[in-house]
Formats: structure tokens, C-alpha cells, sequence
């Protein structure tokens, strides 16, 4: 029951600073409707948000977005977390992170940097962003290591770029990327609703992967290669933010706190909000938190399966998004009565291309 | 595997206490590896002016104990292999 037994800390804060973004990619995975959220939180709102969770145990904060570099406290607010003994991130489009701005946070203390390529090739990074920032991002990724960062390149996958995956491993290891995340793509927001466009044949995941695994062999520990598994080609689900409520805390522009950056769609979860609530009770006592925390809440197949502490029955967003019931098993799962779903969803791709395909932008996300 | 005669942990990691968990981690591009308390102690020496014999010296004065030489071997071992030290 909610409260009656104390959850352990968070680990993970993910600050997402605001929605807004210069880019308008295809796969984006914030919210449909971010353009209708409230006002973001302000400068002194976030350094007690960060004081507040890093009391409660967090130990490393991404700040994320939309694109973070659009908050120009954006140096300050790292000051303040890495004085509060943060391992700091910034995740970021790499729009904005001048070299002025660069100095300024590593002035401020901050840790590493991920920025995210769309593909090895200008065309294809250029119209999946939709922006011309292509030769930007190589800019900012000599940047990035002028500053001697840690550097993690993040490519997100699609049928579009997986041919290319030998490319983009190249091209991480020209611009001197410690670590590469091949990031399949996850169907939740903007990539949800392109999800025919972006949708690959299993052929094309296994010639990636077996291109990947080349590489891991080739390169040993020079760029580590993180193939993010592609779960709609999977017999199980992913462990889903290692648990609802279990490590994993984001906070949205708006201050709403969720347990997982996807969650605000859900139905019936009532999100707290930071500005109404202080941290440790939404994270112990709050509904929202504990709806899915531990195995109560779990039904069959999930209640009675011996892989139920290795998955936590999979993704709730995906399970809502598939089946209209987030308490259902991930419909990733074979042992799932819904399964059969995701298997018709990567088969009807093909023939579902001429629904046009929506490129992010505050205009879209306001007629949705 | 070769580790070198004065290990050091890489300075592309952290390691910090962390008093909500009662425990010395590593961290790291958006990770972290928690460590038992014996890990802790022999990492914490690893800053590239101790030799391993020093180190494994340390440990045994400090814990009042003999022949963990070993066992800080292979947890060096495991260390470079995991690429947290130099």
C-alpha cells in the first residue's frame, strides 16, 4: 500500500527544462500536446527541485527537454547541481551550445555532454529535424571534446538510417565519441504517431546488429556501442525505468513529476506537481508514484511469472497505448493475450505510408 | 590483463560517498556502479601513487588481516577490464 513501507531513493533525476526545442524531429518523444502545458518552472523552482532531490539520494541529473540550451539559466542551474555533488548531463540537439556557452559550463562544473546525430548523412539528419544543423552538430562535437567532456553520441534508429549503422559507428569514432547510443526507436509521442514511417523490418535490426557487434569486436573499449533493444521485435518487454517509481524521477517543464518522462498521458494517475508538493512526499506518498511501484498492482500473465522482478511487466505507457489499460502486461510480451497487436502493428506498417508524416512544431502539437 | 604498477582511476569517473545509500559509488555519462565497502577501500588507493603492494599493505594494517593480496588483484583486475582504471 501506498506509504506503508518507505521506497528506496530516486537515483536518476531527469530535469526536463522546457519543451521547446529548435528541432522537429519525426521520433521526438515528448508529449503530443507539449505546446498546451503550463509555464515552465523558474530558475529558483528548478535549484529546489535539485536541492530537494538530491537530499532524497539522487545522484545524477540529466538536463534534458526539449532542447535545455534554450534556458539561458541553464549555466547556473549546472553550477547549482554539480555544488550539490550531481554527476551532471547535458542532453542536448547541440543547437545553442556555442563556444562562449561551452566555456561557461565547464566553468559551472558540468560533467558530460550527449548530443544527438538523426543519421550519418546531412540529407537524412537534415529532414528527419527538419532544420539544417547537420554540419552544426560536428562543430559542436569538436566543441564538446575542445572542452574535454566525455562525449555520448545518440542516434535514434529507424528503417530509415539502420543501413547506415556502420556509418554513424564511423562517424562517432571520427568525432571522438566515448560512447554511442544506437537508440531503436521507442513508439511514444511524435515517434508514435509517425510510427509507419519509422517502423524497420526485423531483416534490417539484424544486419544492424550484426554490423554492431563487428564494431564491439573491432574497437574494444575505444567507443562503447549501446544497441537500446528495438521491444516491438522482442518475445519480452524492457525493464521499464527499472521499475515504476523505483529509480527513475522526471520532472516536466511544468513541474509535474512522473515516474516516468511519458507518464503524463496516462489516465487516472493525478501527477503531482513540485510547485504544490515537496519531493520526498510525491516520491513516497503520492498515488501517481505508488500506482505501479512493486507487484500489487500486476495481473495475470504478469502476477504469477517468474520473470516479474526482471521486467516489472515492461512499459505501462505501451501497455495504455496498446491495449487502453496501463495495468495490462506490455503487449511486447508473448506471454501478453494482447501480443498479437504488436506483431500487426510492424506487419500493417508498410501499407499505412501514405498517412502523411508529422514533423514536431508547437502548430502541430496545437491542432492534435 | 595488465594493469599498470600504479593504478589510477580513470579520470573520466567520479567516486563519491553517498550518504542516502550509505555506500561509495562510481559515476559516470549518465551511470553509476555502487560498491561494496572492500571495492571502496581499494579504489579509493588507486590514485596512481600506490603501488598494489602498497595498497594490499594498507588494507591489511588497517583491517588487522593478512593475504588479501589476492583478492585486491582481482579486483584491480576487474577494474581495468571494466575500464575504471588507467
Amino acid at each position: 500500500m501506498a506509504g506503508s513501507i518507505e521506497a528506496p531513493p530516486p537515483l536518476w533525476l531527469l530535469a526536463e527544462l522546457t519543451y521547446r526545442c529548435p528541432l522537429h524531429c519525426v521520433f521526438c518523444y515528448n508529449p503530443l500536446r507539449y505546446a498546451q502545458t503550463g509555464a515552465e518552472l523558474s530558475t529558483a523552482q528548478w535549484v529546489e527541485v535539485m536541492r530537494q532531490a538530491r537530499a532524497l539520494g539522487a545522484a545524477q541529473i540529466g538536463f534534458s527537454g526539449g532542447e535545455p540550451l534554450l534556458r539561458d539559466d541553464l549555466e547556473e542551474l549546472v553550477q547549482e547541481a554539480r555544488s550539490l555533488g550531481f554527476y551532471t548531463n547535458l542532453i542536448t540537439s547541440g543547437v545553442g551550445l556555442t563556444p562562449a556557452r561551452a566555456q561557461r559550463l565547464k566553468h559551472a562544473g558540468l560533467d558530460h555532454v550527449q548530443l544527438s546525430f538523426q543519421d550519418s548523412t546531412r540529407e537524412l539528419n537534415d529532414f528527419l529535424s527538419h532544420t539544417r544543423t547537420f554540419e552544426l552538430k560536428k562543430k559542436v562535437a569538436a566543441i564538446i571534446k575542445q572542452h574535454d567532456w566525455p562525449m555520448v553520441m545518440n542516434c535514434v534508429l529507424h528503417r530509415h538510417n539502420l543501413p547506415h549503422v556502420d556509418k554513424i559507428i564511423e562517424m562517432a569514432l571520427e568525432l571522438g565519441a566515448e560512447y554511442l547510443e544506437l537508440a531503436n526507436t521507442q513508439y511514444y509521442g511524435w515517434a508514435w504517431l509517425n510510427r509507419d514511417h519509422l517502423m524497420p523490418t526485423r531483416e534490417q535490426l539484424e544486419q544492424a546488429e550484426a554490423v554492431v557487434r563487428r564494431y564491439r569486436e573491432q574497437i574494444g573499449s575505444r567507443c562503447r556501442l549501446l544497441f537500446v533493444v528495438p521491444d516491438y521485435f522482442e518475445r519480452r518487454p524492457k525493464a521499464c525505468m527499472n521499475g515504476w517509481g523505483a529509480v527513475f524521477l522526471s520532472i516536466a517543464p511544468d513541474g509535474l513529476a512522473m515516474p516516468c518522462h511519458n507518464a503524463r498521458d496516462l489516465p487516472g494517475l493525478q501527477l503531482p506537481n513540485v510547485s504544490q508538493q515537496a519531493l520526498a512526499e510525491i516520491w513516497q506518498r503520492s498515488t501517481a508514484f505508488n500506482a505501479y511501484r512493486g507487484e500489487d498492482w500486476m495481473h495475470e500473465p504478469c502476477r504469477s511469472c517468474d520473470e516479474r522482478h526482471k521486467d516489472f511487466g515492461g512499459c505501462r505507457c505501451q501497455a495504455f497505448l496498446l491495449t487502453g489499460d496501463a495495468a495490462a502486461t506490455d503487449p511486447v510480451c508473448s506471454k501478453s493475450p494482447r501480443h498479437d497487436k504488436v506483431l500487426q502493428l510492424v506487419r500493417s506498417a508498410p501499407e499505412r505510408r501514405h498517412i502523411p508524416i508529422v514533423f514536431r512544431s508547437a502548430a502541430e502539437s496545437r491542432s492534435l | 590483463m595488465n594493469s599498470s604498477p600504479l593504478p589510477q582511476l580513470t579520470r573520466r569517473l567520479r567516486m563519491q560517498y553517498e550518504p542516502a545509500q550509505s555506500r561509495w559509488v562510481l559515476l559516470y555519462p549518465e551511470g553509476m556502479v555502487q560498491l561494496n565497502d572492500s571495492a571502496a577501500e581499494i579504489l579509493r588507493r588507486c590514485d596512481g601513487r600506490h603501488t598494489v603492494t602498497d595498497i594490499v599493505g594498507e588494507l591489511e594494517a588497517l583491517f588487522e588481516t593478512q593475504g588479501i593480496a589476492p583478492q585486491v588483484q582481482s579486483l584491480i583486475d576487474e577494474g581495468v577490464r571494466r575500464g575504471w582504471l588507467d
